[in-house]
């Protein structure tokens, strides 16, 4: 009788234990920051989202500082904004098809070429690659902070069926069981 | 010898560059049953290395490769 009491407290030990340690196991996910607001960087960021799905892995891609107006929805006019707001929705990229590349913009005629070319050679835009990443179920979080500090609003955003407002702790805690962590 | 290969489906990947070829063959290979083989043809050179990397993660089988001029063909086993 002793010994049945002995193994079932050791079980339960056991059981304590294995909770703990599945928290902290790594997931078969990758966990990106999108910080750049280059069409080159968001672009190459967009390859390896879509691709890693294409591998099997599980994506969130959180976009932060310039990354953010890349969200925006060229469509959507928003009001009653204070004077930066209007300053910086006014300065600031408005969605996909507004950014420009980090090297050899060249005042607008480098993008465009370089825009040309994707065309010409069947690369995807970041319009077409914003739509696969939401057809593939790539998970999007908006930084919060910078939506707030370039006075943002959730209302002109894109529709994006598997975006999410969130700050620095719901990266941190998807980065921390994922395999691959990216900063672009 | 891809004769005696039973082709279950065909995907037409000529002219993708990366990452499409990866995300369709991802996408193509679940329409057949584990155990039916997909053809995928594909232009793009970098899927020579794409290809098998991708196979190797998902679990899946690439039997044979063959290579004619600039086109590729992929015949890849579903194995689950």
């Amino acid at each position: 009788m002793d010994n049945l009491e002995t193994i079932e407290k050791e079980l339960k030990k056991l059981a304590a234990r294995m909770e703990a340690v599945e928290g902290k196991v790594t997931e078969d996910k990758v966990s990106m920051i999108v910080f750049s607001g280059d069409l080159d960087k968001v672009l190459a960021s967009f390859v390896i989202g879509t691709g890693a799905v294409a591998m099997g892995m599980e994506v969130v891609m959180f976009f932060t500082f310039w990354g953010t107006p890349i969200l925006r929805d060229k469509e959507k006019k928003i009001g009653g904004k204070d004077t930066m707001g209007k300053m910086f929705g006014a300065m600031l990229p408005k969605g996909t098809g507004d950014v420009k590349l980090s090297k050899m913009n060249m005042g607008g005629m480098g993008t465009a070429m370089m825009k040309s070319l994707m065309k010409k050679k069947n690369v995807a835009s970041l319009e077409q690659m914003l739509e696969l990443a939401e057809e593939l179920g790539v998970k999007i979080y908006v930084c919060e902070m910078s939506m707030d500090l370039m006075g943002f609003k959730r209302e002109e955003m894109v529709q994006y069926n598997h975006m999410e407002f969130c700050g620095v702790a719901k990266f941190l805690e998807e980065a921390k069981n994922s395999r691959v962590q990216l900063f672009i | 010898m891809s004769e005696d290969i039973k082709v279950e489906k065909v995907l037409d990947l000529k002219g993708l560059p990366c990452p499409m070829p990866v995300v369709k063959i991802s996408k193509g290979i679940k329409e057949v049953e584990i155990g039916q083989v997909v053809e995928a043809i594909t232009t793009d050179p970098g899927t020579l290395t794409d290809f098998p990397a991708w196979a190797r993660t998902s679990g899946n089988e690439i039997l044979k490769t063959d290579q004619t001029g600039d086109e590729i063909k992929f015949y890849v086993k579903r194995k689950v």
